[in-house]
């Protein structure tokens, strides 16, 4: 591998494409940064002036709702002018390459694109690209990475758990396809959190997942006991049924989070989700609305970790 | 015209001769190994002092992109980079648009090649119509019009019905078939080693079993049929053990490796460098230390360029998305001197496996150097540094995984059927 291609000559943030290499430094620069803006969160004029007259450019060569929303309200708060483009699959049916759509928008004196595409290394190809001003943050590429979710979920983990080395942090479900799951454990072991186990069927869980540090689990029960978090996968409905996955019932039965199935984690123990949920399938209501569950917390400091991660990119270090 | 090269080390993998002396050709031909014939006066002279004199490189893979993807490569330049790279006799695949299933498109590429300079070149027709893996094409016809071998290229065989048959139709005309291992399922929609780089990038991936249940199958089918075989890019330890057995058996096969996999891992795959997505996709450092083991030990008979342009437009794409292959006719020789150097293998050792070793799975009696053969010939510099960069390389695809990198060895004079083909421009 090359340098960071994240990380400037002196070591700031220039880029956020995956937190995988990213140092523990920067992660917490990035969780510390948003817990300032968590206050603003909760003004009534919520918004500051650290980006004022700055372009963020939210591309999105996959649709997605809730991400997008989530990081224009966090452009906003910060001031800048944010436009939306849902380019879809449909600009390279129309013979426009991926960098031929990144020229044009560099042409429009953009300073920011939050990128999510299908394909996994979509934002690092744009970031090799741009021109030197220009800030990369991934949103989303393939099932490689999503940074600024890993980052919430660390928020989140460190808000309500306080520190991470004396953490034991299951992820379950969908491993294999999951880009919320690889940024979770490469922040996860970065920020020294001592075990990181995994479960779910083999069918799900890449080969060699153990070279990320994690530890491997099949049942839910033995993969559950003892942990002090629970960080649930969303099922995609299109693996629910055929070569990895029988039904979305077996799944359920057996990877489903139940309150009989929490019950073997800590009791104090905290349950985490991407959304959006597919209650009775990957996770039961009761526990999605139960008394562990942060799940509606997560989105909101989802905001101000966002809100962190642009302005230390083009606001300069707050 | 008569040539004779002067003070070179002349090695000849085939004879295991390898001394400094003066090789002689006239027209055609090498009339004089060491000592010149009665009466010879050259009209030229090349001074290999320091050079290494060895047979015209011979490579079992090299994607001339004509007819079809003109856009990606044309004969004309693609010829020219190969007498760059030292080879005088090349098998280009069936996979160009339309496929070469039909003798008119054959004998088309052959008269064309034929007119231009460039090495000579030896079609592989396909082995079925379209390469679809349904009906067999006209073997015996495609052979008339010049084709060496058979064979899908990249695109599977589903069907092992249709790959009984065309091994039984081929065995008939005792025709070679030449096959990569691939089970089109347990591929399908992968783009990289099932390992740890993919399950940290999450790119999907192709498992090891991809190429062991094909290569499985394949075995069992050539000892049903008794037809000649050769299996192409292994990528596998797994694999490698497989052909060593059936070696070990009897069996009638061959089998090559793509010089890629002799260097790059699937850790070079790690920056998403889409000039390292090839098929079958770079492996483990374990596979790769066994494909080494098996060029050692004879398991592996060849190693090819696998030459693969691309234009930009189809690889400055996410890894996945991007056009697979790498150009490579020209890098064949210094990542084979390379390959010698870290593993201290003799040279001779190490040119047999791009000489005389690939011309016998081809059937020919080239890649040697003897008094009355053809003067096919390759004169380089094994010292000679260089950087792979889009303006060194003559190939129209600059898609290198060696891109910016330095390379020792360098060709300095290519000779085929006596002409002097190619000349490096002096440094």
């Amino acid at each position: 591998m090359t340098v960071n291609p994240q990380l400037s000559a002196d070591g700031r943030l220039k880029h956020l494409l995956t937190l995988d290499g990213l140092p523990a430094r920067i992660l917490n620069q990035i969780l510390d940064t948003a817990g300032s803006f968590i206050s603003i969160n909760d003004r009534d004029v919520k918004k500051v002036p650290l980006l004022r007259g700055k372009a963020i450019f939210n591309v999105f060569f996959e649709n997605s709702t809730r991400t997008r929303t989530t990081f224009e309200i966090a452009a906003k708060r910060l001031s800048a002018d944010v436009v939306n483009l849902n380019i879809g699959a449909s600009s390279t049916s129309k013979g426009e390459t991926l960098l031929d759509t990144v020229a044009n928008l560099s042409a429009m004196q953009a300073d920011m694109f939050v990128v999510r595409h299908a394909s996994a290394g979509a934002a690092h190809l744009i970031a090799r690209h741009v021109a030197p001003h220009i800030h990369v943050i991934n949103a989303g590429d393939g099932r490689c990475s999503h940074p600024t979710q890993g980052l919430l979920d660390m928020f989140t983990l460190r808000h309500y758990k306080g520190d991470f080395h004396n953490l034991t942090v299951a992820v379950v479900g969908d491993v294999l396809h999951s880009r919320v799951a690889r940024s979770q454990i490469h922040a996860l072991t970065t920020l020294g959190c001592p075990e990181v186990r995994v479960v779910g069927p083999k069918t799900l869980l890449p080969r060699d997942v153990e070279s990320m540090g994690v530890h491997v689990f099949h049942k839910m029960e033995d993969g559950l006991r003892g942990v002090d978090a629970v960080l649930m996968l969303r099922l995609q409905n299109e693996r629910m049924q055929g070569s990895r996955l029988p039904s979305a019932g077996e799944y359920y039965k057996n990877w489903g989070l139940t309150p009989d199935k929490l019950r073997h984690a800590k009791p104090d123990a905290i349950v985490m989700h991407p959304g959006p949920m597919n209650r009775g399938v990957e996770i039961d209501s009761a526990v999605a609305d139960g008394m562990q569950s942060v799940i509606l917390s997560q989105v909101t400091f989802g905001i101000a970790v966002r809100m962190a991660v642009m302005s230390m990119l083009a606001g300069g270090q707050p | 015209m008569k040539i004779r090269i002067k003070g070179g080390r002349v090695i000849d993998p085939a004879s295991g001769l390898d001394r400094a002396q003066d090789v002689f050709v006239a027209a055609s031909h090498i009339v004089g190994v060491g000592q010149a014939p009665a009466d010879f006066h050259p009209n030229q002279v090349i001074d290999a002092t320091g050079l290494v004199v060895c047979p015209g490189l011979v490579d079992l893979s090299v994607r001339l992109r004509e007819p079809g993807f003109e856009y990606m490569a044309t004969l004309e330049t693609e010829m020219h980079a190969a007498a760059a790279g030292g080879v005088t006799s090349l098998a280009c695949p069936p996979d160009t648009d339309p496929p070469l299933d039909e003798p008119g498109l054959v004998e088309m590429l052959k008269f064309r090649a034929r007119h231009m300079p460039g090495p000579r070149v030896y079609p592989v027709g396909a082995l079925t119509w379209k390469l679809k893996g349904e009906r067999l094409t006209e073997m015996a016809e495609l052979q008339e019009a010049g084709c060496i071998a058979f064979s899908q290229a990249d695109s599977p065989m589903v069907d092992t019905q249709v790959l009984l048959r065309s091994l039984e139709y081929a065995k008939s005309f005792d025709l070679s078939v030449w096959l990569r291992p691939q089970d089109a399922y347990l591929a399908r929609e992968g783009v990289a080693h099932d390992g740890v780089v993919a399950a940290r990038l999450g790119l999907p991936a192709i498992p090891v079993p991809a190429e062991t249940v094909a290569l499985s199958t394949i075995l069992l089918l050539v000892r049903e049929t008794g037809a000649r075989v050769h299996l192409a890019r292994l990528s596998s330890r797994a694999g490698v053990d497989l052909v060593r057995r059936a070696k070990h058996d009897g069996l009638p096969i061959t089998c090559d490796v793509g010089i890629h996999y002799v260097h790059l891992t699937e850790m070079d795959t790690a920056d998403f460098n889409p000039n390292c997505h090839l098929v079958p996709p770079l492996r483990s450092l374990r596979d790769r230390d066994a494909i080494r083991q098996g060029l050692a030990d004879g398991t592996i008979d060849a190693i090819c360029s696998d030459h693969a342009p691309v234009d930009e437009d189809a690889k400055e794409l996410p890894f996945q998305e991007a056009e697979p292959g790498a150009t490579g006719v020209e890098l064949l020789l210094p990542l084979v001197l390379k390959w010698a150097r870290e593993t201290r293998l003799p040279l001779p050792q190490a040119l047999s496996l791009i000489t005389h070793h690939p011309a016998a799975v081809l059937g020919l009696d080239a890649g040697r150097i003897r008094v009355g053969g053809p003067a096919d010939l390759c004169v380089f510099d094994p010292e000679a540094g260089w950087i792979v960069s889009p303006s060194a390389l003559a190939s129209l695809g600059k898609n290198s995984p060696y891109l910016g990198l330095e390379m020792q060895g360098r060709v300095r004079y290519t000779l085929i059927d006596g002409h002097l083909d190619y000349r490096s421009s002096p440094t």
